[in-house]
Formats: C-alpha cells, structure tokens, sequence
C-alpha cells in the first residue's frame, strides 16, 4: 500500500500568533515553525497501516525552505520518503490553491491513499482534505476516529453528534484524521539518524508544471479584509453570595445569553 | 512559546555561538551527525520532558512509591514516561556504535538531558543511573558481562543503581562490610546491607542490575580492600531472560524531603529470604579485579557527580524560569513615584528588588548551565580531540573541574531556587506554586554523590595538587587565554579574573606550603567557594565574549548576567582569599565542646 500523508509547518501552536499589518498574513517569523500537531496524527496512522499491511509512507509538504524542519520530523518518526514543495510563488496561497498544488504533486504517484490532520492550527479552514479529493477525484473520508483497511477497501468511523457514522470507499482515497484516532509516536533517536538519508524531492511551481497565476496570493480566491487585536480581557463580575448568589449567577447568564 | 522548562535559545547559544559543537562533526566518531541531528534530539527531548515528564511531576511528588511490605509500587505515568523514553532511544545515544549506541556527542546528550532533568529529576533518575551502571559496566566489565547485562538496559528493558553507602559507611567507604565469598564456580556470595540506594527496588523494568562495594576475606583494610560486583534482583539466564530470584531484599525505603518519586532504598543482600541456587547468599559476578573496586566505582562516581552538576542547574533554571514568569504576570504595587493609589498596578518585574533576585538567579543559573556544559565537552574532548596531548589536557582539566561542576551549581542554583519562592513571595510558599517542590528536589544535589564538604576535600586536598598541580596549572592557562582576549567593554573583567586567579595560585601554594593536612581540611571549603566563582566568573567572560557584535534582548541579557557577576559576585571572594592566606586552623583545632 502505498500512503502519502500531507504535512504542514506552522507557527508553534501555543504561541501568540500575530497577522502582519502590510499584507495582513500571519507573521511566520514570530514565532517557532513546527510540524501540525493534527498532522502527527495522520502521520502515525499512515506508519500504523503500513505496519500492519505493509508499503510505504511519503511526506508531501508545501511551504517555505524553512518547512524541511517539518518533513524532516515526520521523516524521524518512520516515513520513508518525501516531497517538499516550496517556491517563493506560492506565499500567500489560499486553501484552494494550497489543494490545487497538493493534488497537483500527489496526481499519478500511484498512491493508494493520502492522509491529512483534520486541521492545521493556524489556518483552521478543515477543507483542504476535501478540496484535494475533488481534484483528483477521489472518494473521500473525512475526520476519521478509527481506520480499517481491507483488500482496496478502506472503512472509517467519524465521531458525529451523538453517533458514530461508519463510511467506507474503495482505494484510492483521501482520508483526514482527528486527534481520537491514536496517539502519535516520538520520533526515535535511531529514526532522527536515518532520516538524513531519506530522499526528500523537491519540486516548485515550474516542476509541477502550475500556472504561477493559479496560486499564491495573485492566485487566492480570499483575502484577509480586516483585522483587529483581541480586546483586551475585561474585569470579571464579581457575585457576592448574601443568601441571593445563585439567582445572581442564573440571571447574569440569561443576561449574557448564555442560558 | 517559551518553555518554563528550560530555555531552548540558551541551549541553542551555548551550543552553536559559544561551543561550536558542530566542529565536532568533523571528527571520525561524530561524522554521521549534522546540526540537524543535534537539533532534532533537543527537540525530542523538549517534547519528551513536555508530554511525559512534567505531568506527573507534582504527581510523582505528592504520591511518593509505596512500600507493601514486599515490593515497592510507583505510580504508572512514571512507567510510561520511561517507556517513551527508552523507545526514543535516548538511552544509548551517546554511547559507542559497536554496543548500539548512536556516537552522540556528550555535550549534546548533556544538553538534551536537561530538559528531561528540568521537567522531571526524580523520573529521569531511573534512566540516568542505569546509564552510568552501563558506562561503568562498557568500561571495566568482560564481554560476557556487557552482553548479559548492558545491552538490556540500553534497550530499557533493566535499570541499574550503584550500592556504595552503609548504614554505618556513608562518607567513609574504608568502613564499608559487605562481605563476598568466592564460590568453586567462579561467583560470589555476598552478604551485607546497603543504605541510600536509588531506584534499589521498583515495578519498572524487568530487572535490577546493582552494582555493589563489598569486601572478601582477607582483603586489605580501608577502601584499597574494596571490589566490586555485579548482583541482579533476578538472575539472568544464558538465553538473557530473567530466572531465580536473588537473595536482595528491601528492607525499607527512605522518605526524603525531595526527589520522592525516586525510591531510595535499605537493600539487605544475602539475609536469607532467598535462596539463589540452592545456597546462601546473594549471588554476584566479579567486575575486574579484585580490590580495584573503588577505582572501576569512580568511573560511575564521576559521571554521576558531572550529573548531579547538572540536575543542581536544571532545577535551578526552572526555577527561575518560573518565578521570571510570575514576576512578569502578576501586579502588585506601583512605582514609588507613583502616589496615586487608583493608578493600575504594574508587574512585580518592575520593582527593583525583584530584579535584583532574577538577575542574580540568571547569572547562577546561566554561568552554571555554560559550565557544566563545557565539562561535557571536556569529555568529547578527552575521547576524540586529535592529539594526544589536547586528550590529555582536557581529562586533566576535567578532573579538576568535577569538584566544582557538582558543587558549585548544588549551592548557587539552590539559590536560584531560594530567590524563586521570594519573587513568589507567600505564594512561593505553598504546595500550589511548584517552586518549592524545585527547592526541595534540589536540596538533595549538595549531599548525594559526595556531599559538597567531600567535593571541597577531593579539591583542594587531591586535584588542585596532583601531577604536582598540573589540573590547577592547565585551568590557570585556560582561564587566561580567555582574560588575553578580553578587550574593549571586557578588558577590565579580563583583569578581574586574571587576578582572581593568580590569587587562586597564590593561596593554593601558601595552604600546602607546611604539607599540613590540618590545614588543608579546615579552609577546602571555603577554598572551593573562592575557586567555584573563579570558575563561573571564567564561564561569563566566555559567554560575553561569544555576544561580541550581537544585538537584541537575548543578548543584552547575557551581558547584563556576566557584568552582574563580575561586579556583585566575583569580589565576594576577596575576603575570602584573604582569609585562605592566613591558612586559619580554627575547623580542625576547635574543641568539640564549644559547639
């Protein structure tokens, strides 16, 4: 079986995040890349599958020089292999162009499935998983919470409201995968040595063969508007409790609508 | 975001801009590695100490491991933490290619270690002692012993202690009693109990592999009697599994003020309960030779001290990066210009006396962090440096050094830890802050491993004069080539520390010139104070000169800690030099009964 899994770099996800005033984009630079955290999670399912079936697992990753932290990581923890598209074309993609490259990178590999976190934790859109199956016109399984592969056919379980939906589709598919699902491994001491070994092609605008119109900002179909700084946090309500407390309590939530 | 941890761009820094431990790469036994190597596995190590170490850490504390009477339970989240520490392969990083190891170099593994130190001392503890058994074992045991014994703990699957203190021979190993009997198969018997054993007895691996000081019949007296033997909980059969149960028994465990969820043991061997072949006695293996235990102990001994350095800064350093943070997040009071009393609050970082806590608590804990690191690399440097003589320096260096690489972080990155609680005022003081659990954990660091009056001893009455001074010689060299390049803003710190440590010399030759041991062990102490920030101060002038050039916060932080110690701190010690020349006796003549 042959899996890729998509993995995005991103700001450090517990840090303070900021959008640049001259392009309103997220300031990049303020703060630590790291591998999406959801990511790591489809990362480990994709070396789970193969564990347990066999094949091999690719990194397909789209972003700046600085993204080979991230692949390199992913690498560690088991995958055998990666693909890293960056040029300096593609800043400011939105999520279609981000799916336009993917698709673009991941088409005619003969891969059987591909595997996304559900989300990246700067971005939060969630669409690209889908956006990338209608391009290469593939089923698609989205946030999954549990994976089962038999022969060509790959059945998930997606955690709805109240109820557990079971979907299944034949290979090749597009899965997207929520934190439930497993609990990612560390990249190992002898997976960060190997690592350095394992082919990492890296393709650009031109390879892939895209209109550099297509993507990038010149190429995104939304923009960033506006933007305002967080209000700051006010003072708290204080209720003094003379006999009254819970009434006070009750009616400040029906004020705040919040009940 | 910034870690409360540890401090992954002062890492970073001593590292790469100071060390220049991508050099190293160059070598023969460090050429698979990169700065991308280097970078990874303190990245695996921040991530380990963040998920699976400081979580249970007030855990571990609060639910120290639990004696039944029989066996000793540790809470679970410190299993699995070692379990996720043992797959990462951390364990066998630094260690030779040929035994599994991945060559890592020391002052990287070091490093990394700190994190997992910083988050979480008594669970790394397990790992850490297992490791310096393996070295002890790599180093003086037969092959058979390396394949029976150290290849299942680099796999995590054994853990190992070292059994040295009794409870009558604590300090003084030469009273050590432990018996061993040469058996007609080439084993031993060993009969005796052991106190202060960490890790001595637990549900954590497989195996315990203890390393024990014990004496046979007819050795002779003192330490120079002492040999030294491997003896597991279990048995280990030819196929490496585990098999009978050894006569090593607990006895009981120790409740300490700190490090708690690391269970400290009274191990009874040889008592009785068990009877390992059929006979008495617990049954152990020879490491070596006989009567050389000692010497083969202080290979572990000495990795162990450069260890507790740097526990004693990790803890430290967390510390201060706690109360930094407190500092900047809570408001209380105003500037006293300010007499407005309905003006907003401003941050206690504001306030003059709480800066002079943390900038202290920065110079202590960066100076110490740069020096244990240097040692680190001392041990790189030891092993593969390309001549013989740069080998042979930097081991001399080293043991010179070790003293004061356990000793002086033990006191000052306590102090660190002291100034924690104070900037966290009432607050530092209760269970809901984890400062003070740092300053408990890290009080144990000036007693094991040679408490710090064995430390100032082991200085000024051994390393300081050996060779005929060579150790204190080469530091003296070391220490001003660094003053020699001091030029510009640095040039008078450079003088300072010049004359600090011609001073050094100086005292040094006038305390040994009637070669009166009384002397000697009244002032080694205060001897190793003085020394300590000769050292520290030598590891600021570096760190300052390694900003030269460079702007920003980081930096302008890193030179305001060095000038902090060379202003306040490095002119403490005058004083104390003074007092070093009169070579007083008061410590050794005092009759007992004034005290």
């Amino acid at each position: 079986m042959k899996i890729a899994v998509c993995v995005k770099q991103v700001p450090d996800t517990w840090a303070e995040k900021r959008l640049r005033e001259s392009d309103r984009r997220l300031d990049r630079e303020s703060a630590d890349g790291v591998l999406n955290e959801l990511d790591e999670y489809a990362v480990e399912e994709a070396l789970r599958l193969v564990e347990a079936h066999g094949g091999e697992v690719t990194i397909v990753s789209m972003g700046p020089e600085r993204a080979a932290e991230s692949v390199r990581k992913a690498l560690s923890m088991g995958a055998d292999a990666a693909i890293h598209v960056s040029d300096d074309g593609l800043a400011g993609s939105d999520a279609l162009a981000t799916s336009l490259v993917l698709a673009r990178a991941l088409d005619g590999r003969d891969f059987d499935v591909v595997i996304f976190g559900s989300e990246s934790t700067d971005a939060r859109m969630s669409v690209v998983p889908a956006m990338v199956a209608e391009r290469l016109g593939w089923a698609m399984l989205t946030f999954a919470q549990k994976v089962d592969v038999d022969g060509t056919t790959v059945a998930i379980e997606r955690a709805g409201d109240g109820e557990t939906v079971s979907v299944r589709a034949s290979m090749p598919v597009v899965l997207s995968v929520v934190e439930k699902i497993n609990e990612p491994r560390y990249p190992s001491f002898k997976g960060i040595m190997a690592a350095k070994k394992k082919p990492v092609e890296s393709l650009d605008i031109a390879s892939l063969g895209l209109d550099a119109a297509a993507v990038g900002a010149s190429g995104a179909w939304s923009e960033v508007a506006d933007f305002a700084a967080r209000p700051a946090k006010a003072a708290g309500t204080v209720v003094t409790d003379e006999g009254d407390g819970g009434a006070q309590v009750a009616s400040y939530l029906v004020e705040q609508k919040l009940i | 975001m910034k870690s409360r941890i540890m401090s992954e761009q002062d890492l970073a820094f001593l590292l790469y801009e100071w060390l220049d431990v991508e050099a190293l790469t160059s070598r023969p036994r460090y050429r698979e590695h990169s700065r991308e190597t280097f970078d990874a596995v303190m990245e695996l190590s921040r991530e380990l100490a963040e998920q699976d170490f400081a979580p249970h850490n007030r855990l571990g504390d609060t639910h120290e491991p639990h004696f039944d009477g029989t066996d000793v339970h540790v809470i679970p989240e410190v299993a699995k933490a070692l379990a996720a520490f043992a797959e990462s392969g951390l364990m066998a990083a630094t260690l030779d290619a040929e035994v599994g190891g991945g060559q890592l170099p020391q002052v990287v593994g070091r490093a990394a270690s700190t994190w997992l130190q910083a988050a979480n001392i008594a669970t790394i503890t397990y790992p850490a002692l297992s490791v310096a058994n393996a070295n002890l074992l790599l180093a003086h045991g037969s092959a058979e012993q390396v394949e029976r014994f150290v290849r299942p703990i680099i796999e995590g699957r054994f853990f190992g202690t070292m059994c040295l203190s009794e409870p009558q021979a604590g300090s003084s190993l030469a009273d050590v009693v432990t018996r061993a009997v040469l058996q007609e198969d080439g084993t031993y018997r060993l009969f005796g109990s052991k106190m202060w054993i960490s890790a001595g007895d637990h549900d954590l691996s497989e195996n315990i592999v203890h390393l024990v000081l014990a004496r046979t019949p007819g050795a002779p007296p003192g330490v120079k009697g002492l040999s030294l033997f491997i003896v597991p909980k279990f048995l280990v059969n030819d196929d490496g599994s585990c098999g009978e149960r050894n006569d090593v028994v607990l006895a009981g465990v120790n409740h300490k003020m700190g490090y708690r969820g690391t269970v400290n043991t009274i191990l009874n061997f040889g008592e009785g309960t068990y009877q390992p072949g059929g006979g008495q006695g617990a049954i152990g293996t020879l490491v070596g030779e006989e009567h050389h235990g000692l010497a083969y102990m202080f290979h572990m001994m000495n990795e162990a001290r450069v260890g507790v350095g740097a526990a004693a800064v990790a803890l430290g350093y967390t510390g201060y990066l706690h109360a930094l943070d407190y500092a900047r997040n809570r408001p209380q009071g105003r500037p006293a210009w300010d007499k407005d009393p309905s003006s907003p609050q401003v941050p206690i970082i504001r306030h003059a006396d709480v800066r002079r806590m943390l900038l202290a608590s920065k110079s202590y804990v960066e100076g110490a962090l740069a020096l244990v690191l240097f040692a680190a690399l001392l041990l790189d440097e030891q092993l593969t440096a390309e001549t013989s003589d740069a080998r042979d320096e930097a081991a001399l260096l080293l043991d010179v050094l070790t003293p004061i690489v356990k000793a002086w972080p033990s006191q000052w990155c306590l102090k660190a830890n002291d100034y924690a609680i104070q900037v966290h005022g009432g607050y530092g003081y209760t269970r809901e802050y984890p400062v003070e659990q740092f300053y408990r954990d890290n009080r144990l660091n000036a007693i094991h491993e040679g408490t710090d009056g064995i430390q100032a001893i082991d200085l000024l009455g051994r390393k300081v004069v050996m060779q005929s001074g060579a150790g204190l010689r080469a530091l003296h060299g070391r220490i001003s080539a660094t003053c020699a390049r001091a030029d510009g803003d640095l040039a008078a710190y450079g003088q300072a520390l010049q004359d600090a440590i011609n001073r050094i010399g100086g005292v040094t030759m006038a305390l040994w010139a009637d070669r009166d041991p009384r002397i000697a062990l009244s002032n080694s102490s205060l001897y190793a104070d003085a020394l300590g920030h000769v050292v520290i101060a030598w590891m600021w002038l570096e760190q300052m000169q390694a900003c030269a050039g460079k702007s920003g916060a980081f930096y302008d932080g890193k030179r305001a800690a060095g000038a902090y110690f060379f202003d306040f701190e490095l002119p403490r010690i005058g004083p104390t030099l003074d007092l070093l020349q009169r070579c007083d006796t008061t410590f050794s003549d005092l009759d007992d009964a004034c005290l």
